[in-house]
């Protein structure tokens, strides 16, 4: 016993060191399986509220490009809606359900990360507004990724610049499918795997999301194609995608609530149970 | 003594923010930031407790690890640097290194240069090794690595002399 202590007593250091290593370690795989860890992200009160309050000085700087692109927004919904046939018909009713499918929360980025390989965007909005794991992110341009964690006044997006990101997109033209991934090189580029040889694929054509998930609505645009390669191991398609939008400078988003995710989920959960 | 233990506090978290709000977002070439809040843990005194500061820097990565998403890299480069520590004091100015009276912040000499280099260079291989565990990436992170540890480098060299206390 007495030997058991001084030893403890005599490498107290090496065992703390060794102690901490391996928390930091267990926090660091954790993060990197799909998300588990809870604490150490910037959707807690404390990072959130420091990121809040320096953004609110830094929107000041770009307050000129923010009103732009609302407006150049603004105009594009006004052009659809006086170029629909028929004005009353405007809020769309599902035929079975009577409301509409998606919800739309609009939300504000307090904190933008491109630099590393696993991106994240931190939200000011949270559980409170009504914000889940795995809803979608847009803003006016584009994609901007998929919400991960939540807290009760902020949440963490994984943007689509993050190597663990798969967001299922297609050709706008031909609807040929594949998984949206990102290689970790350019802030301007995102490359889309997976696309068949059949399908015709031409420099400039627009990629949009994919009608397959409940994560994002179909026709969400995404990019335009860039480079078309062919992978050598499996013989398809990797395009190289321009995105429409400028990922290094994020203002308000838009956050899509699909009202169906939870019964689709749920529906999908016993089939796999069934099998 | 106490005034020692409020000087490590009030570093403990300037330097925190200033990596949070200023240096986490210089972004140079699209993807280089320097980490000065490893300054911490280097000017760190010699003759300091190790436990505080093995603490210390787990708190430390801890926290960044928090403001950037990390999981648990920054923790784990920062206790790694906080441990060794005094294995690279011995290798830079000698063994009998907590005789003498090492002052870090003051005029740099290869002595202190080297042992500045040592740690950039230990604490940004384990950060980056870490962050992103996929092989395929090996010269991405290698690259980065070396980049980074380079404009860490320089940064803390200004710091260190921005910071120096005057001569008395």
């Amino acid at each position: 016993m007495q030997q058991i202590v001084n030893f403890i007593l005599k490498n107290s250091n090496r065992l703390l060191f060794l102690l901490l290593l391996v928390i930091s370690l267990s926090l660091t795989i954790q993060s990197h399986s799909y998300h588990k860890s809870k604490v150490i992200s910037s959707a807690n009160f404390f990072t959130g509220g420091i990121y809040e309050r320096v953004n609110n000085i830094n929107e000041y700087f770009n307050l000129k490009s923010q009103n732009e692109e609302l407006a150049m927004e603004n105009a594009r919904l006004k052009s659809l809606l006086f170029n629909q046939k028929d004005t009353t018909k405007l809020p769309e009713i599902d035929s079975i359900k009577g409301v509409k499918k998606t919800d739309i929360i609009v939300s504000k980025v307090i904190h933008n990360s491109y630099s590393v390989f696993e991106n994240y965007l931190t939200i000011n909005n949270g559980s409170a507004s009504g914000i889940k794991r795995n809803m979608g992110v847009i803003n006016s341009a584009g994609i901007v990724g998929i919400v991960d964690k939540t807290s009760k006044n902020y949440a963490t997006i994984i943007s689509i610049l993050n190597v663990k990101s798969q967001i299922n997109a297609k050709i706008k033209k031909s609807n040929h499918f594949g998984s949206l991934v990102w290689n970790g090189k350019s802030t301007g580029f995102v490359q889309l795997i997976d696309v068949p040889r059949l399908a015709g694929v031409r420099k400039g054509d627009t990629i949009v999301t994919g009608g397959q998930s409940i994560i994002f609505p179909e026709n969400i645009g995404i990019g335009t194609i860039d480079k078309v390669y062919i992978d050598d191991v499996t013989n398809y398609y990797t395009l190289d995608i321009k995105l429409f939008n400028d990922m290094t400078n994020l203002g308000h988003v838009y956050i899509i609530k699909n009202k169906d995710a939870d019964e689709i989920t749920k529906l999908e959960n016993q089939n796999k149970k069934d099998e | 003594m106490n005034s020692a233990l409020l000087g490590n506090i009030a570093r403990f978290i300037l330097l925190l923010f200033a990596q949070v709000l200023i240096f986490n977002r210089i972004d140079l070439f699209g993807f280089i930031n320097p980490f000065p809040y490893i300054l911490f843990v280097i000017l760190f005194p010699v003759n300091g407790n190790k436990t505080g500061l093995l603490a210390a820097s787990f708190f430390l990565g801890l926290l960044m690890d928090m403001f950037c998403n990390s999981g648990g890299v920054h923790a784990a480069a920062c206790i790694t640097l906080a441990y060794f520590r005094p294995a690279i004091f011995k290798f830079s100015f000698g063994l009998s290194y907590e005789y003498q009276t090492v002052k870090l912040n003051d005029v740099i000499t290869p002595e202190r240069f080297s042992f500045l280099l040592i740690a950039v260079v230990l604490h940004h291989s384990i950060l980056f090794l870490l962050e992103v565990f996929k092989l395929s990436f090996l010269w991405e992170i290698l690259w980065r690595t070396f980049l980074s540890t380079i404009f860490t480098l320089i940064t803390c060299i200004i710091i260190i002399y921005i910071i120096k206390p005057s001569k008395r």
